[in-house]
């Protein structure tokens, strides 16, 4: 008992990050009708929006310490963050402290402005031209982004870590009523957890119970109705990248702490959550959601030491090996849609 | 002639003078010079440049006819080498029975993938493909160790004994044709110019050739104009009562066997393979190199080959003290922003030049740099009203 509900709490976070990923995408098929290969580059912009807030947090500059001396007798010369000049000591060591936190709201208007031009500088010229081409032209664009950010950060992976606050783990089995230290969870992962659920409720309110939300989910049906009642769907169409963007943006922000930002880790998401998307339907935002929880805590299930014995290796291949049964049996994924990416 | 009409066999001609003449046409710039860095007539990279021409020549079999777009074609090519490798350690190390067996579990492996991943087309079969090679990567690098080697891969070692091979005690084994080692070389001096003639490179080419003679007739046959029909319209073929999936799956298998193809052969020339050969980017590799040089059409994916590994092995070698040696003539300050706007495209950063190439060509020349030879040429030529169908290099065969 204890093991299984380890295992599913391990898989929360790694299935957050590929429900949010795999949400975004599912907007942008379901609206845009374009496969965006580059979204995993989105994801991995978020990432590295909370390095460079952390980064610029931690500018500072050099004066002279009087109250520290070297052996010699000389004042030292000390590192001061320009934070701690405007806000005291204390208050900017913690804001240094909360830089992936705050990196949200840093990453929001860089994520809805990069989704935006992404739209209307590219993605709008592939409306009309084949998925092959969509895939193919993002695809491209991923790895522009990927050696942008390469040039720009290196190639190694950046720690950020979570505020002091969030540091360390606590005994979730002893809550529940297990013998302590059974089931250990760190806190930031049930952070991500929160995070992603309510990023995710978010989004289904807003398309349910908005105006907009409601118009967009109008268009999703039936593009050409909508454009002939009068409403200038193409606009809102964009916009909705610019969440979707977002949405991965985020996701990649507060995924930071949990893993090293790297100038690959958008490539390495983008694989799994494309299957989880095809796994969860395509069009299917209810789907993208549950099968990017399911296929987390599967892998996560995969990789108990029980299982290891013997079934070796199949926490590397579960995944993958899921898609392929699901899309076997179920053409159109768990909860796929009618007509949506078939031709 | 070979069962090719006139403009197909003066294109195979070209291809065969410029395979048989690659080690002059590479290295135009004499030894010594500040531009011989640019040479690329190494036994290496020309045996690079054919290999992973045969690669791609064999996803524009399935790409380019039938439009299907598959992300996993590099796990042909590992199994490809691993059947190659296992051929090599155990029975002999003459290298055709080895790219033979590479070629027919390539194949076997493809029939599977294939049988399966065709029941789906669009970016369904992108993604089962994509998962199959996934797959086979991660069994590859960890559950298959001992027989792929895991992270580590497979080489010939000392203790290696093919029995077909008479190998004295302590000889490690080397990967020859009936006893022609495939490293040998024999070095043209002529003035100050140095032309590196290998066996090993010699070899591959031919290979490369029946490889391309064999697609251009499978473009020409019946079979190849069933394929153009599955890529204009499967639906519309399969309501005239026409069955396209034994088609489409023999495309599979035939292009999954070139990649075998190719896998044996960078065996047969570096006998060394790792599971990071099947990873997915590699697959993505020879997408490039298709789309860049023109899917569909017939030199295109050579072209974008040569083009990709010319950049990963010549252009990621360029860095600023090379940069600071050209523009040595310009003022400091102008020196150093040219520098500093040039720098990031080339050296480490030749990825971020391949991939905006490769966007301008997916955006503006979907046929690749084929129908930009072509638009260059009409540009040119007086007499641009005649030539319409050219069916040389037939950059949209059918959309």
């Amino acid at each position: 008992m204890e093991a299984i509900i380890l295992q599913i709490l391990n898989g929360l976070d790694k299935g957050s990050a590929y429900a949010l990923i795999a949400l975004g995408l599912t907007l942008i098929f379901g609206t845009l009708g374009v496969v965006n290969f580059a979204h995993g580059a989105l994801f991995m912009i978020g990432a590295f929006c909370a390095v460079t807030l952390s980064r610029i947090l931690t500018l500072s500059h050099t004066v002279i310490d009087e109250t520290k001396v070297d052996f010699l007798g000389n004042p030292l010369k000390v590192d001061v963050p320009y934070v701690y000049d405007w806000f005291g000591q204390a208050t900017g060591d913690a804001i240094i402290d909360w830089a992936v936190p705050l990196a949200i709201l840093f990453s929001i208007p860089v994520m809805l402005f990069v989704g935006y031009a992404m739209e209307r500088g590219l993605i709008k010229h592939f409306y009309k031209r084949p998925h092959a081409d969509q895939i193919l032209v993002t695809f491209g664009l991923a790895i522009v982004l990927q050696e942008v950010i390469k040039y720009f950060y290196g190639a190694n992976p950046i720690p950020t870590p979570a505020p002091q606050a969030f540091a360390g783990s606590f005994d979730f089995g002893a809550m529940l009523g297990f013998d302590p230290n059974t089931i250990i969870y760190p806190y930031w992962r049930l952070v991500y957890f929160a995070f992603a659920a309510i990023i995710i409720g978010g989004v289904f309110a807003f398309l349910q119970f908005t105006t907009f939300g409601m118009v967009v989910r109008a268009g999703m049906a039936d593009r050409e109705t909508v454009g002939l009642l009068g409403i200038n769907i193409d606009k809102r169409f964009t916009i909705m990248f610019g969440i979707a963007a977002a949405v991965a943006g985020l996701a990649g922000v507060m995924y930071a702490p949990i893993n090293s930002p790297n100038y690959h880790m958008g490539m390495d998401f983008l694989v799994l959550s494309f299957v989880v998307v095809v796994v969860g339907g395509m069009g299917s935002l209810p789907g993208a959601v549950a099968a990017g929880f399911l296929l987390g805590i599967l892998e996560s299930f995969a990789s108990m030491g029980a299982v290891l014995e013997v079934l070796p290796g199949l926490n590397q291949i579960i995944i993958y090996l899921v898609a392929i049964i699901i899309l076997l049996t179920r053409p159109r994924g768990l909860m796929g849609r009618k007509g949506v990416m078939e031709d | 002639m070979f069962g090719l009409d006139n403009k197909d066999f003066k294109l195979f001609m070209i291809v065969v003078g410029l395979t048989m003449l690659a080690p002059f046409i590479l290295n135009p710039f004499p030894e010594g010079s500040g531009l011989a860095q640019f040479n690329a007539g190494y036994p290496d990279l020309m045996q690079r440049f054919v290999i992973f021409g045969i690669f791609a020549i064999g996803f524009n079999i399935l790409f380019g006819l039938t439009g299907y777009l598959s992300f996993g074609h590099a796990a042909f090519l590992g199994i490809g080498s691993y059947g190659a490798m296992w051929t090599m350690k155990l029975i002999t190390l003459n290298v055709i029975p080895a790219i033979l067996v590479g070629v027919f579990f390539a194949g076997l492996f493809a029939i599977a993938v294939g049988y399966i991943s065709l029941r789906r087309s669009g970016i369904y079969f992108s993604i089962l493909t994509l998962a199959f090679a996934q797959m086979s990567y991660a069994l590859a690098y960890s559950v298959l160790t001992p027989i792929t080697g895991g992270e580590t891969g497979l080489q010939i070692k000392p203790t290696d004994r093919p029995i077909l091979s008479s190998l004295e005690d302590g000889e490690i084994g080397r990967a020859s044709l009936f006893g022609m080692d495939m490293r040998a070389s024999f070095e043209l001096e002529v003035g100050s110019w140095l032309f590196t003639f290998n066996s090993g490179y010699y070899i591959a080419a031919v290979v490369m050739l029946i490889a391309f003679y064999l697609s251009i007739r499978i473009f020409r046959s019946p079979f190849g104009m069933m394929l153009r029909a599955v890529k204009s319209n499967q639906q519309r073929m399969n309501y005239t009562g026409l069955n396209s999936k034994p088609y489409t799956l023999a495309a599979f298998v035939i292009s999954g066997m070139y990649a075998g193809l190719a896998g044996g052969l960078m065996v047969a020339m570096d006998t060394q393979v790792g599971p990071e050969r099947m990873f997915w980017t590699a697959s993505g590799e020879v997408v490039l190199m298709t789309i860049l040089g023109g899917a569909g059409t017939l030199i295109g994916p050579v072209l974008g080959a040569g083009m990709i590994k010319y950049m990963e092995n010549i252009i990621s070698k360029i860095n600023s003290n090379i940069l600071h040696e050209w523009f040595y003539w310009m003022p400091d300050g102008m020196e150093d922003f040219v520098i500093a706007i040039i720098y990031p495209f080339i050296g480490k950063g030749w990825h971020l030049t391949l991939g905006i190439i490769f966007m301008l060509v997916v955006i503006f020349l979907p046929g690749g740099l084929v129908e930009g030879g072509q638009r260059i040429r009409k540009l040119f030529s007086k007499k641009a009203s005649t030539g319409g169908d050219d069916k040389a290099t037939q950059s949209t065969p059918a959309e």
